[in-house]
């Protein structure tokens, strides 16, 4: 029994070779715990495996590189798997189903490479659920196909160099001429800009609007319209190999029939889009957390001192049960919150409130997986460093922890007007 | 195009899991473990499924023998493809005696009555290891086997089957009806697809009792007990030829 398992771990398609102790087995997630179907335990197992097969072991060198060569690849087979259109309508390409299936899928994705996870999260959920919840028939006909295949890579283009927690504020000119609209200015750490073919860019379309916000039209850009172009790639602390890049327009021309929703609603596109981004990329530090355990759990059972497993220490199990409660206690209320916007009931303030907790145990929670690992946590050889890194993000993208108190807290405000 | 395929899938402990004996040496720890497709079962399913789409068979069947979990194992295989599953439930103390003979004379007995022409099954289970059932389910049908196969050629009535033996390939034809047993080369499985795996849902999976098909689940083997493999004594490092040689004879080795 013992020698094929072996030969069976041993001989997966893409061989893994882990450092030792260090990932031996993933610590197993209890679905029955977490009130999944019996389709989302599946969904979960298989793209569990795929991921952990086709992904993890390519992990380190996408951060170490900041490049995902096989990007274009991998992403043909995820939408061989169905999952880069999980919400998106069926006739169009889509699967159908829903934000918590969504949720599950970033999750494992995040579990094997963040930075993929996070490239994956401005694919569907960004560029495409945008696309679905504001497309005319027409542009859903036009792009969303191409975007759930696979054969093209989505973005979204909202923050500028002087406008980010501030988004309203933004300096992106569109005027009207004839049946185009022409771009002026640029947008700032774009994720997968460097790639993406099909791009939705917000920008003002009446600067003179009061307030601000009531002056923003989002537009469908695609690469290689004219005057439109990227700047080198960013380098980033962490989310290596997710690509992240300024946009540049320079008397860009975008037609008239890629007004994506109204003229001057942008905002509203951009607000409503915003919750459910929160929601879905949510998902990415439970990713993070659950990568934390699978390696640093097997490694306190390998790694000894004083003549025991370190995992035998009563501190070191205060660390396992500080890291596994911290995961679950998230992981409850992203996929309760996922579950009710499943039902039809968005809540702003609890779209903000799973991000916001989720990023920050995911911080908390990889620089312990650091500290379980000692000397080994602090080398790159080891993962727990990208971990951290990656993690350190979801307190920035998507609004930063700041933003998102003040969602939180407007809402009670409001309560008391 | 009208042949019926009958697959075998079990349900085992995942390959990734750390195998634990338990204490009272009976037998191993599968309480809160993760389950999954035995490996060879996945291949034999993938094997399944790609004659269906060639058009070649008409139907393929996913039976699994065991307790209600493995209903979960069978929709795994609807999910890759399988049209229909059918789960033998055994739980209890004759799911802890279910061996390769008592799952033989559930298969043959299914085969029969499900008029299938073929029956493609894993070499071996990677919990037991075993690699028997295959050979059994042939021997009590009499049909003839193609083990180990890591190429299967479908004719008319017969297959051309390429076994992986000692030394080397051999090819052999067998007609049909035919067990297949699959060896880890046959094919890849792929990943089952999130609308296969909302479509599997809806597919059908019918429970049948042992004694339904009048099979005798009695066994006459005990098992006395289960040990963990004793651990590898650390090595050391010779110099020399000589050193080596002369370490293998103090040691009485040659």
């Amino acid at each position: 029994m013992l020698t094929l398992r072996r030969l069976l771990q041993v001989g997966q398609k893409g061989t893994r070779v882990w450092r030792r102790g260090c990932a031996g087995s993933p610590i197993p997630t209890d679905d029955i715990i977490n009130g999944l179907t019996e389709e989302q335990m599946q969904l979960r197992q298989t793209i569990h495996r795929f991921c952990q097969e086709q992904l993890a072991p390519k992990a380190q060198a996408i951060d170490r590189d900041n490049e995902f060569k096989d990007m274009r690849n991998f992403w043909k087979k995820l939408g061989d798997l169905g999952v880069l259109g999980i919400t998106a309508p069926v006739e169009f390409g889509g699967s159908g189903m829903g934000y918590l299936d969504h949720v599950i899928v970033v999750e494992e994705i995040s579990r094997a490479s963040a930075a993929v996870g996070l490239s994956y999260g401005a694919h569907s959920n960004l560029c495409v659920n945008q696309l679905v919840r504001n497309g005319s028939h027409a542009q859903k006909e036009k792009y969303l196909p191409k975007l759930l295949n696979g054969e093209y890579i989505g973005a979204l283009a909202m923050s500028e160099p002087n406008s980010g927690s501030d988004v309203v504020s933004m300096k992106l000119r569109a005027v009207h001429k004839g049946d185009y609209y022409v771009l002026n200015g640029n947008k700032f750490w774009i994720t997968n800009g460097p790639e993406a073919d099909v791009l939705i860019v917000y920008a003002k379309t009446e600067p003179s609007a009061k307030p601000s916000s009531h002056g923003i039209t989002a537009f469908i850009v695609e690469k290689g319209m004219p005057g439109f172009s990227t700047a080198q790639k960013l380098d980033k602390l962490g989310m290596r190999g997710s690509s992240t890049c300024e946009l540049i327009f320079e008397d860009c021309k975008v037609p008239e029939k890629n007004m994506l929703g109204h003229l001057n609603k942008g905002v509203y596109v951009l607000m409503s889009g915003l919750d459910l981004e929160r929601l879905v990329l949510s998902a990415g530090p439970l990713g993070i957390m659950q990568a934390v355990l699978d390696h640093s759990i097997p490694y306190m059972h390998v790694r000894e001192a004083f003549g025991q497993k370190i995992g035998h220490f009563q501190l070191l199990q205060g660390k396992m049960a500080d890291m596994y409660t911290r995961l679950s206690a998230c992981r409850q209320y992203v996929y309760s919150v996922a579950r009710a916007c499943d039902r039809g009931h968005f809540s702003a303030k609890d779209c903000a409130g799973v991000i916001l907790y989720a990023a920050e145990s995911a911080t908390q929670v990889a620089l312990d997986g650091i500290q379980c690992l000692g000397g080994n946590g602090y080398i790159n050889e080891y993962p727990m460093g990208r971990f951290l890194r990656d993690a350190k993000l979801y307190e920035i993208g998507a609004g930063t922890s700041e933003i998102r108190r003040l969602v939180i807290g407007r809402a009670f405000n409001a309560m008391f007007k | 195009m009208s042949a019926r395929v009958l697959v075998g899938v079990k349900r085992v402990i995942d390959y990734a899991v750390k195998i634990r004996v338990k204490p009272d040496k009976t037998g191993v720890v599968t309480d809160g473990v993760k389950h999954s497709m035995n490996p060879f079962c996945e291949i034999a399913i993938e094997e399944a499924v790609r004659l269906k789409e060639k058009k070649l068979i008409k139907e393929v069947i996913a039976v699994s023998c065991g307790p209600q979990q493995s209903q979960e194992t069978i929709r795994t295989a609807l999910a890759m493809g399988a049209d229909r599953g059918i789960h033998v439930d055994v739980s209890g103390k004759d799911y802890e005696n279910l061996g390769p003979l008592q799952v033989s004379k559930i298969l043959a007995a299914l085969a029969k009555k499900e008029d299938v022409r073929l029956i493609i099954l894993g070499k071996q289970a990677i919990d037991d290891d075993c690699n028997q059932t295959g050979q059994m389910t042939a021997a009590l049908l009499d049909w003839p086997q193609g083990t180990f196969a890591s190429q299967v050629d479908f004719q008319e009535d017969s297959l051309k089957v390429e076994r992986e033996i000692d030394g080397g390939l051999e090819t052999i034809k067998i007609k049909m009806p035919a067990v297949v047993t699959a060896d880890l080369r046959l094919n890849e499985p792929r990943y089952a697809t999130l609308p296969n795996i909302m479509k599997a849902k809806k597919k059908k999976i019918d429970t049948v009792k042992p004694s339904d098909l009048g099979v005798d689940l009695s066994s006459q083997l005990e098992v006395l007990s289960v040990e963990e493999p004793s651990q590898r004594q650390a090595g050391v490092k010779v110099e020399t030829v000589e050193d080596l040689i002369k370490k293998l004879r103090d040691s009485g080795r040659i």
